[in-house]
C-alpha cells in the first residue's frame, strides 16, 4: 500500500441550474487573457448535446485516454509513447479553432465614436484570430438549453449506443448540465502523452499542472486527454488547463467555481488512494467493473492501517482529518451516489457526478398516479424523463445498474425526508428499499440539501 | 479490495503498453527532478515549482472590496471586487450572509454569471467616459450662448426655433455624439430645465429611473432633483408590467412576497410562469434543496424551460391560457374541499381572513334577472346607516345567531374615532356563515360573464345563487357567487351546472381547460387536488411561484386572481412555505421610509408629482392614435355599458379628471402661471381652478396630449435603458416623442372610433421631446438617442445601499476605484445639476408657486371617495368637481428654485414638523433627526443652515438607514404601537427584540445585515424567522388594506363589473387579429395579396439567460457564452414551415415594427410561439431590415401599450392610487408577428 493524497471534486448535476456562473468566474480569474480567448478551463455543457470542444466524447475519432491493447495492457489510445515521438510535428488528432470555436469581439467604439451617419451606429462582430467581420456560428455554448437541437441535437456522441431512446419532439423533451473541469486523473493520460515530461501530479494533492517552463507546445496532451480540458495558448505556445486553483486550494480557499457555484451543487474533498494499485484497477477488463475498480483505489480514511500507512508516507494528521471529514469521501463511498465521468476512459478521473433525478414521464402523470406516493417513486425512477441509459453512458461505460441505484436513493430520501417535513413519523421501509438506514438517509439529506459551506468543502 | 485482488491474483501485474515505451518513458527520470511513479504511469513533482508562479501571480490582488450590481435585477448579490495595482480585475460572491438557521441552507453564495461578468465594463470599449452631446445642437448652442450670452437664452432661441429644433431631433441615434466639459454640459441641461419651467411648466420635465432598492441612494439623487423643482417621476413597476394588479385588487398592498428562503418551508411547490434557474439565479437552490425534504415541484410553461428540469410534472399550458387551468383546479378544490365535504382549516380560514362570508346584494337587471351588485354595508341596515363610514363596513351573517353583524377590521373603522382600537379582524363570539345555503333562502338566478370563446368574446352564463332577503334586497354571499362563478352546483340551485370533469361544454371544469389549455384534464384535477390536499395536512404550506410568463399579459390580473383564489382557498396565504411568491421586477426598498423621505423630497417640499408611466407614453408617443377599437371592446355582457363610446384615450382622461390616476402635465397651463393667475384674481387656487374648468377655459393636458403646451419636454434617465429596452412600442418613441427615424407600419385609428373627449389632430406631431438626458457608464439605445449623456460611474465606484424581497438583508456598495476618467456617481452628478440649475434658475425663475394636482391616494381616507365604486363623472354632470372627492386634490406649493441645490444637500425641516408617512402610519422622527444631525454633520450657511448634512453619499445612506423601521428599532417599535392605538391588538412586541438598534452604514459594509420587523411590511422576521407576506395580518388579526380588510375574491367596483371581472374570471389573450387585423397564429403566407411573407406567430418576450434587461446583453462574456448577438427562438415545427434553420438570419414583422434577428430552432419550443427573449439591444450585430430599410430594431420593435381601463379605477377603497402601486401596466405578450427566412447576406 503507497498512500497518497488525491484532491477530488463532486458535482450533484441534480442541484445544477445550468447557470454558467462557474465558468464565467473561471474565466475572469484564470483565462481573461490573450491567447487563451476560445479557452474555458471550466464550462458547462447541455446535454443531450456536442459539448466543448464539440464532440469531444468520440475517442473513435480523438483517440484521447487510455485502451486496452491485445495484450490486455494498458495503452494511449493514441498510439504509445513512441508513436506521439514520431508523429510529433503533425499530430492528426487534434481538435482544430473551428471544433472550439471562433472567439470574436465587437468593435464596441463604434457605438461612441460614430460620426453623424444614416443609420444608428451598431457594433459587428470581429474575429479575434483575423479581426476580421464574421458571422458567429459557433461558440462555446451553441447549443444551451438545446438551442439548434433538430439541426445538431444527433450529433451528441453519446447517442450512438441509445437508439432511438432519444427522440428531439417536444413531448419527450428533456435537459441537464454537464459543467466540466479537469478531471486531475489518477491515470493521466495526458501526462503520459507529454514528449517534455511537462505535466506532472503534485505529490500532496495529486493536482495536475503543465509545468510552463518545460512545456514545449507538442500538443500530445490535447490529443491525449480524453476530456479535451488540456487547451493550447497560442499566444505563448504551452499547453494550459484547470490547475484546481492551487493558489486558493493551498490556503485554505475552494477553487473559484466551486466557491461561486449559485447551485451549491460543488464539494471539494481529500481522498487517500493507494498509489500501487491504480494501473491495475485502470487495466480492469470490462469497462462496466472500472467504476468499481476505481473505487476500490480509494482508501478507507477511518481505517487504522490506512492511517498509520498515511501517517508513514508523511501525510499530515490535519490532511488524513481532512480525508476522513471529506464530503467527496462520504459522496463516492459512504452514500454511493457519486459516479465518474467517463470511467470508460480509464483514466481514473477524479471529479465525480450525482446524476440528475428529473421529472417524471407523461406516462406515470396521466395514469393519474402521483409520483409522490411511495409506492409510486421507484416504477417512476424506471421511466424518468432523462434516459437512465443516457446517464450511464456518461457515468458507467453504460452500466444502468448504478445509476438507477442513485436515482433510488434520492428519490428514498425525498420520500423519507417528506413524512418528517410533513410532521409525520419518518417510515423506516423506504431507507430499506435502498439498502440504507433512516439515520444514513437523514445524514445524506444533511449533506445533500443543508449544504453548509464548511461541509461543502 | 475485492474486485483488484481479483485480478492481481488472476494475471502479472498491468504495464504500460509495451517494454519500448517503458524504457522511453523511465528516461524520464534521467531529465527531471520530479519522481516517476515506479509503474512509470506517471510523474510526480515535490519542488521546482517555479513555473506556477504565473497563476500564483495572477490569483494575487492588494484588496477586495465588498459592491453588488444596482439596478436591473432584484438578486442582491453581495459581491467581492477584487483590485490589483488600482485595477478591477473580477468578482466573486460573497459568502457571509448571516446563518438562517442549523437546519437549513444558506444564502451563500448570492451571484448569477450576468453578475459575474459584470467588471467586464469597467474598462471595456463600451464604457462612457466623458460627457457627450449631440454635434449639431452643441454646434448651436455654442453659436447662440455666444451671440445672446445666456445660456437659458440660447437653449430657447434653439428649442423655439422648429428648423433648428428639427435639426438636431431628427439626428437622434444617428451617431454624431462629440466630447464636452462637464460644465457646459451640465449648464445645457440646467439651462433646458430653467426654460422649460418657465415657459411651458414644471411638470413637463420628467425623470425616470427605475427599482430604487437596488441602488437607493443613486435612484434617490437624480429622483430628488426632479421632485424639488416639481417635476414628474415615471413609475416603473406597473409600467414594465411587473406590478401584479391582482396584489391591489386581493390584497390591497402593492406586492410583498416571501424571502426565497421561505421556499425551503413549503411542501408543495408550482413554478407558474416563473424560469426560477434563469430569473431567480441565485435563489434556485432553495427549491433544488426543498426537494430534497420531499417538496413536490410542479412547473406550468409552455416550452420546456430550464426548471422543467427538476419538475416532478411539467403541465405545458398554451401561452397566456394559465387562468383556465387555475380555474379549473379551482373548481376541483372547491368541490372536493367545501362543498362534497367541509375541510375545518380552510373553511376556518377563508371566514376569517377573507371576503367569502361577506354579503353582497344582487342587482335586479331590470328584466328579472339578477347579477352580481355591491357589497352589502352598514348604510344599508338601518340600525348601522348612521355609523361613522358606515359605506366602508361590510356586513355578514352569524351562523350561531342567524343575525347580520358588522364585522370589525373593514375600511370603515380604519378612519374616524370611531374605528379606534376596532380595526381588527377579531371576531369575538361570531361564526360568519359561509354560505346562505343555510338558513332561509331562495335560490336566485345570477347572470355571469365568460370570454372563453376562441376570440374571446363576451357571453353569459346563468347560475344560481342561494339568496337570503334583508329589507328590500336579496343578498347572498361571495363565497355563493363564487361557486357558481366556478360552475360548482349544489342541489336545488337553478341554472347551466356541469355535469362532471369530463364536461368540457361548460366554464370551469377540467375537461373545459383542456381543450383551451391543453393540459389534459386528468393532470389538471389531479395537480389541483394534491395542491389543496397538502395545504390541508400542512395547513397551507403550498406555494405558488408566478413571474412574467403569467403576469406580462394584458388580462395578468385575471391569471392571477386565479392563482390567489386557489392560494386564499387553501389558507395558505400568510403562512411560511405557502402562498404567491410574485417575482417579477418585485423589488423591496426595506428601508422604504427613509428612502421616500430621500427620493421624493418630502423634507423640503410636499406633494410630489408621480406618475403612471404607461399612461404617460401611450399619450405622448402616441400610441393612442393607432387603436382600432373602443375601450368597450372588453367589456362584459353583464356590464353596465359605462365604457361605451369611450376610446382608451378618454377613459385615461376621465380616470384623470377624476382624480382615481394621477395626471402629469396635468393641465394646458404652466401650473407656476395658474398659481399667479388665482392670486391676481384673488381666489385660493383650488377655488381657482375649479371654476376654470367649469367653465372652459381650463382643461386638462391629457384631453388634448398632441398640443405642443402638453409635450414633455425634458427627460431625464439614469440607471435605465428606455428605448433599449422597456419602451413598449418602441418605434412609437422614436417617432413621436424623438422625432428619429422609425419602421412604425400601422396606420391611424379610422375616423368613427377616434376618441371623443380627446382631441385629435390631423398631424401627428413627431419630436415632442426638447432634451433626452441619460446619465449612464455604456452605450445603450437611450443614449444613442440622448442630446446629453453623462459618464455614470459603475456599481463598484460608488457608497449605495441594496436591499431586495429575495432575502432580508440590507448591504452595501463601495468604491473598488475611484470612478476613472470624467465619471461621477449618480449623487455627484445630479448635485452638479442641481447646483448649475439653481445658479440659473436663482435669477430667472426666483421663488414661485405652483398647483399640484394630487390623486385620491391610498391608505389615506381618499380611499372613501367613492361609496360602493360608483363612477361620478362631474364632466358629464353626474356630480359637482370637489378637488378630494370628485377630482384631483389641488395642492399650492412654494419653490424657491434658487435653493435647490442647497436642498439637495441637506434634510429638510419638513420632518420635523410632519414626521414621514408609510401605509398609513405616521412617525415621529425627532431622534433619529436628532442622531443624524451628529452622525453626518450638518451643513452651515445658506437655505439648509443647521440641517444634517447629505453631501455624500454615504450621508444619505445613513439618513435612510435612520429614518426607516427596518434598520432603526426605535421607529419600528414606535410604529408598532402608533398601529395598536388603531388595531386594539398586540403589535410592538415584534420589533422590540431590536428596539436599541441601529444599523449603520458601517454595518452594511461589513456584512449584510439583517432588517428588523416593522409595520412598513405585512411579514415578521421576529426571531429569526423565515420572511413571509402577511404573516402580521393572520397570526395578530391586523386587516389588509382593503374594503372589508380581508382578502378580496369580489372587487364590487362599477368598472370591474363592467369587465366582468368581479369574480376571476379566465380572459384568453387578446385577439391581435380581430383588434388590429394581424394574421391569425398558425397562416403562412408567400407574400402575395399584399401580406407579409412567413408564419405567424405568437410572439413573446421572457426573460433572458445572458442579460437582465439590456445590461449584460452587450456583455462580451455573456455574447460568447450565447449566440453572439439578437435571437429569435422557435420550434423546429414553425421554422420548417418556411425553411428556416438555426442560425439563419430571420426578419419578424408585424405593424409595431420589425425586427432582424438570428434563429434559435429547437424542439424545446412549442409550436406557435416564438421567443426574443427580453431585453435585445439594438447595439450588437444588428444588420439593415429589409423591409424597412433602416436597423433592425429591439423586442419591443414589434410590441405597443394597450391598457386595459380596470386599471385606471381609483378613489374607492384597495382600488386607489400609490405609486408604483396600481396603475395601468405596460403588458405586451398578447402581441403576434410574422416571421421568414430575410437574405442571408446582411448589411450593416
Amino acid at each position: 500500500m503507497r498512500v497518497m493524497a488525491q484532491m477530488a471534486m463532486v458535482m450533484n448535476l441534480d442541484k445544477c441550474i445550468g447557470c454558467h456562473t462557474c465558468s464565467v468566474t473561471c474565466k475572469q480569474a484564470w483565462t481573461n487573457r490573450s491567447g487563451t480567448e476560445y479557452v474555458w478551463f471550466n464550462n458547462v455543457e447541455t446535454r443531450p448535446g456536442q459539448g466543448y470542444p464539440r464532440g469531444y466524447e468520440d475517442q473513435e475519432t480523438w483517440k484521447g485516454g487510455w485502451a486496452l491493447n491485445r495484450r490486455g495492457r494498458l495503452s494511449l489510445r493514441a498510439g504509445g509513447r513512441f508513436k506521439k515521438l514520431l508523429t510529433i510535428f503533425s499530430n492528426p488528432k487534434l481538435p482544430s479553432i473551428h471544433d472550439y470555436y471562433e472567439p470574436w469581439t465587437y468593435d464596441y467604439s463604434t457605438l461612441t465614436d460614430a460620426p453623424a451617419q444614416q443609420h444608428t451606429p451598431v457594433a459587428r462582430p470581429k474575429s479575434l484570430l483575423t479581426g476580421e467581420n464574421m458571422k458567429v456560428s459557433w461558440s462555446a455554448n451553441w447549443d444551451d438549453d438545446l438551442g439548434g437541437s433538430t439541426d445538431h441535437g444527433h450529433r451528441d456522441v453519446m447517442l450512438k449506443n441509445l437508439g432511438d431512446k432519444v427522440k428531439f419532439e417536444f413531448e419527450q423533451t428533456f435537459m441537464f448540465y454537464l459543467p466540466r473541469i479537469c478531471e486531475h486523473c489518477l491515470n493521466p493520460s495526458c501526462a503520459a502523452s507529454c514528449p517534455s515530461g511537462a505535466i506532472y501530479k503534485r505529490t500532496e494533492d495529486g493536482i495536475v499542472l503543465v509545468d510552463q517552463d518545460r512545456c514545449r507546445g507538442w500538443r500530445m496532451c490535447v490529443s491525449g486527454c480524453p476530456y479535451k480540458k488540456i487547451y493550447f495558448n497560442h499566444r505563448t505556445g504551452k499547453a494550459e488547463k484547470c490547475t484546481f486553483c492551487f493558489p486558493r486550494v493551498e490556503v485554505g480557499i475552494p477553487t473559484v467555481c466551486s466557491e461561486t457555484c449559485v447551485g451549491r451543487l460543488r464539494y471539494i474533498g481529500l481522498m487517500l488512494y493507494d498509489a500501487d494499485r491504480v494501473l491495475d484497477a485502470a487495466s480492469v477488463t470490462e469497462p462496466h467493473d472500472l467504476y468499481r475498480s476505481q473505487r476500490d483505489v480509494f482508501l478507507d480514511p477511518n481505517d487504522p492501517a490506512v492511517v498509520r500507512a498515511a501517517e508513514q508516507a508523511g501525510i499530515p494528521r490535519d490532511w488524513i482529518q481532512a480525508a476522513q471529514r471529506s464530503p467527496v469521501w462520504a459522496l463516492i463511498n459512504t452514500y454511493e451516489v457519486a459516479l465518474p465521468l467517463h470511467p470508460e476512459y480509464r483514466t481514473m478521473p477524479m471529479v465525480w457526478y450525482i446524476p440528475p433525478l428529473s421529472p417524471v414521464v407523461d406516462i406515470v402523470r396521466d395514469t393519474g398516479h402521483d409520483a409522490e406516493d411511495k409506492g409510486n417513486l421507484f416504477a417512476a425512477i424506471e421511466s424518468l424523463r432523462i434516459p437512465v441509459e443516457y446517464l450511464a453512458e456518461l457515468f458507467t461505460a453504460g452500466d444502468v445498474a448504478p445509476v438507477t441505484g442513485v436515482l433510488r436513493k434520492l428519490a428514498a430520501m425525498r420520500s423519507y425526508m417528506r413524512d418528517i417535513s410533513m410532521g409525520d413519523a419518518p417510515d423506516e421501509s423506504i431507507a430499506a428499499a435502498v439498502g440504507m438506514t433512516g439515520s444514513a438517509l437523514q445524514d445524506m439529506y444533511r449533506l445533500l440539501a443543508i449544504a453548509k459551506y464548511d461541509e461543502r468543502y | 479490495m475485492t474486485v483488484d485482488d481479483n485480478l492481481r491474483r488472476e494475471r502479472p501485474p498491468a504495464q504500460l503498453d509495451g517494454p519500448f515505451t517503458q524504457a522511453l518513458v523511465r528516461t524520464r527520470r534521467f531529465f527531471t527532478r520530479a519522481q516517476i511513479s515506479d509503474d512509470s504511469r506517471t510523474m510526480y513533482k515535490i519542488g521546482g515549482r517555479q513555473a506556477d508562479d504565473f497563476y500564483r501571480d495572477r490569483w494575487s490582488h492588494d484588496k477586495v472590496v465588498r459592491s453588488t450590481h444596482g439596478v436591473n435585477c432584484t438578486g442582491s448579490c453581495s459581491w467581492k471586487v477584487y483590485v490589483k495595482d488600482g485595477i478591477i480585475t473580477w468578482e466573486s460572491q460573497q459568502t457571509d450572509y448571516p446563518s438562517v438557521g442549523p437546519d437549513s441552507p444558506e444564502y451563500e453564495p448570492r451571484g448569477c454569471p450576468r453578475g459575474a461578468a459584470f467588471s467586464w465594463y469597467t474598462y471595456s470599449p463600451t464604457r462612457i467616459r466623458y460627457p457627450y452631446v449631440r454635434g449639431v445642437l452643441l454646434q448651436m448652442y455654442r453659436e447662440a450662448k455666444n451671440r445672446l450670452g445666456d445660456p437659458v437664452a440660447a437653449w430657447a432661441d434653439i428649442v423655439d426655433d422648429p428648423v433648428r429644433a428639427h435639426s438636431y431631433k431628427a439626428a437622434r441615434g444617428k451617431g454624431g455624439l462629440v466630447r464636452a466639459s462637464w460644465d457646459e454640459a451640465t449648464e445645457m441641461v440646467a439651462a433646458a430645465h430653467v426654460h422649460t419651467i418657465q415657459k411651458w411648466g414644471p411638470d413637463r420635465v420628467a425623470g425616470f429611473s427605475p427599482i430604487p432598492a437596488m441602488s437607493m441612494v443613486s435612484h434617490a439623487s437624480g429622483a430628488r432633483f426632479v421632485n424639488l423643482i416639481g417635476g414628474s417621476m415615471l413609475s416603473f413597476y406597473d409600467w414594465y408590467a411587473d406590478l401584479p394588479v391582482a396584489s391591489p385588487q386581493v390584497f390591497g398592498d402593492q406586492t410583498d412576497v416571501p424571502e426565497s428562503g421561505d421556499w425551503w418551508n413549503a411542501g408543495y411547490l408550482i413554478m407558474w410562469g416563473s424560469n426560477v434557474p434563469v430569473t431567480r439565479t441565485p435563489d434556485a437552490h432553495w427549491m433544488t434543496e426543498a426537494r430534497y425534504r420531499g417538496q413536490k415541484v410542479v412547473v406550468v410553461s409552455p416550452d420546456y424551460a430550464d426548471n422543467v428540469k427538476f419538475a416532478d410534472e411539467w403541465l405545458p399550458a398554451r401561452p397566456g391560457t394559465d387562468a383556465a387551468l387555475a380555474m379549473a383546479m379551482g373548481h376541483v378544490v372547491l368541490k372536493e374541499f367545501f362543498v362534497d365535504r367541509s375541510t375545518p382549516y380552510f373553511s376556518d380560514y377563508v371566514t376569517k381572513y377573507t371576503d367569502l362570508p361577506h354579503l353582497v346584494c344582487l342587482s335586479d337587471d331590470g328584466d328579472g334577472g339578477f347579477r352580481p351588485g355591491k357589497f352589502l354595508t352598514a348604510a344599508d341596515l338601518p340600525d348601522h346607516q348612521h355609523e361613522e363610514n358606515a359605506a366602508f363596513k361590510t356586513v355578514l351573517v352569524d351562523a350561531l345567531t342567524d343575525g347580520l353583524v358588522v364585522p370589525n377590521g373593514s375600511l370603515g373603522h380604519r378612519y374616524g374615532d370611531a374605528g379606534v382600537g376596532k380595526w381588527n379582524l377579531e371576531l369575538g363570539p361570531v361564526e360568519p356563515r359561509l354560505s346562505m345555503l343555510e338558513g332561509d333562502h331562495e335560490p336566485v338566478l345570477v347572470s355571469l360573464p365568460r370570454f372563453d370563446a376562441p376570440d374571446g368574446a363576451a357571453q353569459t352564463l346563468a347560475r344560481g345563487v342561494p339568496a337570503r332577503r334583508i329589507g328590500d334586497r336579496l343578498v347572498t354571499t361571495v363565497f355563493d357567487l363564487l361557486l357558481a362563478q366556478y360552475g360548482v352546483g349544489r342541489a336545488g340551485l337553478p341554472g347551466d351546472w356541469t355535469a362532471s370533469y369530463d364536461d368540457a361544454s361548460a366554464p370551469y371544469t377540467p375537461a373545459w381547460q383542456e381543450q383551451i389549455t391543453g393540459v389534459p384534464a386528468a393532470a389538471a384535477a389531479r395537480i389541483g387536488r394534491e395542491f389543496a390536499r397538502n395545504a390541508e395536512q400542512s395547513h397551507g404550506r403550498s406555494m405558488i411561484i408566478m413571474g412574467a410568463g403569467t403576469n406580462h399579459w394584458f388580462h395578468s390580473d385575471t391569471i392571477y386572481r386565479a392563482f390567489l383564489t386557489l392560494i386564499n382557498l387553501t389558507g395558505c396565504q400568510g403562512v411560511n412555505g405557502g402562498g404567491w411568491a410574485h417575482y417579477v421586477g418585485q423589488e423591496k426598498v426595506r428601508p422604504i421610509t427613509g428612502y421616500t423621505q430621500m427620493a421624493n423630497a418630502l423634507d423640503w417640499t410636499r406633494p410630489p408629482r408621480n406618475m403612471i408611466q404607461t399612461a404617460y407614453w401611450y399619450l405622448h408617443t402616441d400610441q393612442f392614435r393607432y387603436d382600432q377599437f373602443g375601450a368597450d371592446t372588453l367589456s362584459a355582457t353583464t356590464g353596465l355599458g359605462q365604457l361605451a363610446g369611450k376610446s382608451t384615450a378618454d377613459v385615461i382622461a376621465q380616470s384623470a379628471r377624476m382624480g382615481w390616476m394621477p395626471s402629469y402635465p396635468t393641465f394646458n397651463r404652466n401650473p407656476l402661471e395658474l398659481a399667479d393667475q388665482a392670486a391676481a384674481a384673488g381666489q385660493p387656487v383650488a377655488d381657482y381652478v375649479v371654476e376654470q374648468l367649469t367653465t372652459g377655459k381650463l382643461g386638462f393636458a391629457g384631453e388634448d396630449p398632441d398640443a405642443p403646451e402638453n409635450f414633455p419636454r425634458v427627460l431625464s434617465i439614469w440607471r435605465a435603458n428606455l428605448l433599449g429596452s422597456s419602451s413598449k412600442g418602441n418605434e412609437y418613441f422614436l417617432k413621436h416623442l424623438l422625432g428619429a427615424d422609425s419602421s412604425l407600419r400601422a396606420t391611424e385609428t379610422a375616423e368613427g372610433v377616434r376618441p371623443r373627449d380627446v382631441k385629435w389632430h390631423q398631424q401627428a406631431p413627431e419630436g415632442k421631446l426638447d432634451l433626452l438626458l441619460t446619465l449612464d457608464f455604456r452605450q445603450t439605445s437611450t443614449t444613442l438617442f440622448s442630446d446629453v449623456v453623462l459618464p455614470a460611474a459603475t456599481w463598484y465606484e460608488k457608497h449605495d445601499l441594496n436591499t431586495t424581497d429575495m432575502h432580508p438583508f440590507v448591504h452595501s456598495f463601495n468604491p473598488a476605484i475611484p470612478p476613472p476618467w470624467q465619471t461621477r456617481t449618480d449623487w455627484d452628478a445630479w448635485q452638479t445639476i442641481a447646483a448649475k440649475f439653481s445658479e440659473l434658475a436663482a435669477t430667472h425663475l426666483g421663488v414661485r408657486r405652483d398647483v399640484v394636482a394630487v390623486p385620491l391616494t391610498h391608505d389615506t381616507p381618499d380611499a372613501m371617495a367613492n361609496p360602493h365604486g360608483v363612477v361620478r363623472d362631474w364632466k358629464a354632470g353626474e356630480c359637482d368637481p370637489i378637488p378630494g372627492v370628485t377630482m384631483p386634490k389641488l395642492v399650492e406649493v412654494e419653490r424657491d428654485y434658487g435653493a435647490v441645490g442647497a436642498k439637495m444637500n441637506a434634510v429638510g425641516p419638513l420632518l420635523d414638523s410632519l414626521g414621514a408617512t408609510t401605509k398609513g402610519i405616521t412617525f415621529d422622527l425627532a431622534t433619529p433627526l436628532r442622531y443624524l444631525a451628529q452622525k453626518n454633520g450638518v451643513v452651515r450657511g445658506g437655505p439648509a443652515d443647521g440641517r444634517p448634512s447629505l453631501q455624500r453619499d454615504v450621508h444619505v445612506c445613513e439618513a435612510i438607514l435612520a429614518l426607516s423601521g427596518t434598520t432603526n428599532g426605535m421607529l419600528a417599535t414606535q410604529g408598532f404601537k402608533t398601529l395598536e392605538e388603531r388595531t386594539g391588538t398586540r403589535l410592538a412586541d415584534l420589533a422590540e427584540e431590536h428596539e436599541g438598534k441601529q444599523v449603520t452604514f458601517a454595518d452594511t459594509q461589513n456584512a449584510p445585515v439583517p432588517v428588523i420587523t416593522s409595520p412598513e411590511w405585512s411579514g415578521s422576521e421576529s426571531g429569526g424567522r423565515r420572511y413571509s407576506p402577511f404573516t402580521i395580518n393572520v397570526e395578530r388579526l391586523k386587516p389588509w388594506h382593503t374594503l372589508t380588510g380581508r382578502m378580496h375574491f369580489y372587487l364590487d367596483h362599477d368598472w370591474m363589473t363592467e369587465l366582468g371581472e368581479g369574480l376571476p374570471v379566465y380572459r384568453p389573450p387578446l385577439n391581435m387579429a380581430a383588434l388590429f387585423d394581424e394574421p391569425v397564429i398558425g397562416d403562412v403566407s408567400d407574400g402575395s395579396s399584399g401580406r407579409v411573407a412567413g408564419v405567424t406567430v405568437r410572439y413573446l418576450t421572457p426573460h433572458n439567460k445572458w442579460s437582465i434587461h439590456s445590461e449584460y446583453q452587450d456583455n462580451l462574456f455573456m455574447l460568447s457564452l450565447s449566440r453572439g448577438g439578437q435571437t429569435i427562438w422557435m420550434s423546429n415545427a414553425d421554422a420548417d414551415k418556411v425553411g428556416i434553420h438555426d442560425n439563419d438570419w430571420v426578419e419578424a414583422v408585424n405593424r409595431n415594427g420589425v425586427v432582424v434577428a438570428r434563429a434559435i430552432v429547437s424542439h424545446r419550443m412549442p409550436e406557435g410561439t416564438v421567443y426574443m427573449h427580453h431585453a435585445q439591444d439594438r447595439l450588437i450585430d444588428v444588420p439593415i431590415a429589409e423591409t424597412s430599410g433602416r436597423r433592425g430594431g429591439i423586442h419591443n420593435s414589434l410590441t405597443r401599450l394597450l391598457i386595459k381601463p380596470s386599471h385606471l379605477i381609483g378613489g374607492y377603497a384597495q382600488l386607489s392610487f400609490a405609486f408604483n402601486y396600481l396603475g395601468p401596466t405596460g403588458n405586451q405578450r398578447d402581441e403576434v408577428t410574422v416571421i421568414r427566412r430575410r437574405s442571408q447576406e446582411v448589411e450593416y
